[in-house]
């Protein structure tokens, strides 16, 4: 138990994918505008990439790998999750319109980000077992959407700040989230894994 | 089994699986969009202006058809006839739409106009009213850059050699687009069928407006004294004329008369105000230049 928390801590904080490893960042300053529309890409991107993990993780070690096709991992990751992606729209679309209002586009935007290819990657090369790729994925969720969040937040508090006129917009915004991703840092070598 | 057989089987399988599964879900999770949306989208003039409210005709098909409280006579553009339309589609009451047309309060022509600087910048009304509020020494009136006249979706706007652009009463489909994205918010949109407008936007007094142009409205109040109905007030030394009681009890325009700069004028369209006795070639002369 104690290591699957170490795992889910690690992923979501000190190893952020976002503020540490600097991945996923085109959603991280396209999403980040406004806090509702941050939460909803949160939560996305979060039951997105679990899924997607769970699968990639589940054709990796029952056809790749007794295969002998290692190589071919990315090529067969990036088929699975671009269609976990499109079905998980028709779904949500047919189920939960709420949701897809809510999520709209965004859902689509995420089958085309590194960050959620990146976790599968990752559980390859930690050589996970069901569990901990689970345990990963979620936790690099929610390290994103913890991430999105305290961005939105900052910069919706910027709007009231008085901006030099050379930095306003995405200027002032890497500023922020290397200043983020400054006192993120202060998180490592919390935890070993 | 060799490693390229190999490759091409599980590869060609993933492949036909997953196309066979979206293909499945497709049908099975697909939902039944009202087919009215898509007869009231081709209704609609497609300016894609947002006049409405909404982002872009397909916003506002889909809402007028699905919420009963949004009314069927928001496009502008489309004018009473799509009004009309959208109205029966959808099974509303259809209010009446009165025709405007977007009019630009100023008739500082290069002539009339003075120039405090010579402007060489970026041709843009947006990018010179940044560098002290334009190079005209008035500060209220049209810039003449043509930002305007970039904006308009439906091709109405042109700008003529007197530097002030000209509206196509016949292409002016009162969208707003040119109202919000002038600098010098000295475009407005008025009823067709208006008698008079002032042709000036400066909120200057008097002599301070005179001094920048020979055409300002300096505030001197004579037209609103003329005026037997009371349609006129004066607001910060410029005179507002309300169409409404124009329209409705004048026959005989009076305050035309006496105003010393001309800046109250007959309401004519589609050309530069103040240049009526070259007004049946204006407009056509200026396409041509273009």
């Amino acid at each position: 138990m104690e290591e699957y928390l170490k795992l889910f801590v690690a992923s979501a904080i000190t190893n952020n994918f976002v503020l540490t490893q600097f991945l996923g960042l085109c959603i991280f300053f396209g999403v980040s505008k406004n806090l509702n529309a941050s939460i909803g890409m949160g939560m996305a991107v979060t039951s997105v990439m679990t899924l997607s993990s769970l699968l990639a993780w589940a054709a990796y070690n029952f056809i790749l790998e007794p295969l002998g096709l290692q190589p071919l991992m990315l090529i067969t990751f990036v088929v699975l999750i671009a269609s976990l992606v499109q079905l998980l729209e028709m779904i949500i679309k047919k189920h939960a319109p709420a949701l897809y209002n809510m999520w709209g586009i965004y859902l689509v935007l995420i089958a085309t980000n590194c960050i959620v290819i990146a976790v599968p990657i990752t559980n390859v090369e930690l050589h996970s077992n069901f569990l901990t790729s689970l345990v990963l994925a979620l936790g690099s969720g929610v390290g994103f959407a913890l991430a999105l969040i305290l961005m939105a937040s900052l910069r919706e508090k910027l709007q009231y700040a008085d901006v030099p006129k050379s930095l306003q917009g995405l200027g002032i915004s890497f500023i922020l989230a290397g200043m983020l991703a400054l006192s993120f840092f202060g998180f490592s070598g919390m935890i070993t894994l | 089994m060799s490693t390229p057989i190999l490759i091409l089987i599980v590869l060609t399988s993933l492949g036909v699986f997953f196309g066979f599964l979206l293909a499945y879900s497709n049908k099975k999770f697909s939902i039944e969009v009202n087919p009215l949306i898509h007869i009231v989208e081709d209704v609609l003039p497609k300016g894609q202006c947002g006049a409405c409210g909404y982002a872009g005709c397909m916003a506002y098909a889909e809402a007028v058809v699905l919420n009963p409280d949004v009314a069927p006579n928001l496009c502008s553009p489309g004018k009473d006839a799509v009004a009309k339309l959208v109205a029966e589609l959808t099974g509303k009451a259809a209010a009446p739409m009165e025709p405007q047309i977007a009019q630009v309060q100023c008739a500082g022509t290069h002539d009339k106009a003075k120039r405090s600087y010579a402007y060489t910048g970026v041709e843009d009304c947006v990018a010179a009213n940044l560098l002290f509020g334009g190079p005209k020494s008035c500060k209220y009136g049209c810039l003449g850059l043509g930002t305007c006249v970039k904006s308009c979706p439906f091709d109405a706007m042109i700008m003529s050699p007197e530097g002030l652009p000209i509206i196509d009463p016949e292409k002016c489909t009162s969208c707003g687009k040119c109202v919000s994205v002038c600098p010098k918010q000295v475009i407005s949109l008025m009823p067709v069928g208006a008698r008079v407008r002032v042709n000036c936007n400066s909120k200057d007094k008097g002599a301070v407006a005179k001094k920048a142009c020979s055409v300002a409205c300096i505030g001197c109040s004579l037209c609103m004294r003329q005026c037997p109905y009371e349609a006129i007030k004066m607001v910060n030394n410029l005179a507002i004329v309300d169409a409404k009681i124009c329209e409705e009890k004048c026959s005989d325009a009076v305050c035309l008369s006496k105003c010393p700069t001309k800046a109250i004028r007959p309401f004519v369209t589609g050309i530069v105000p103040g240049t009526e006795n070259e007004a049946s070639t204006a407009l056509a002369c200026a396409s041509c230049a273009k």
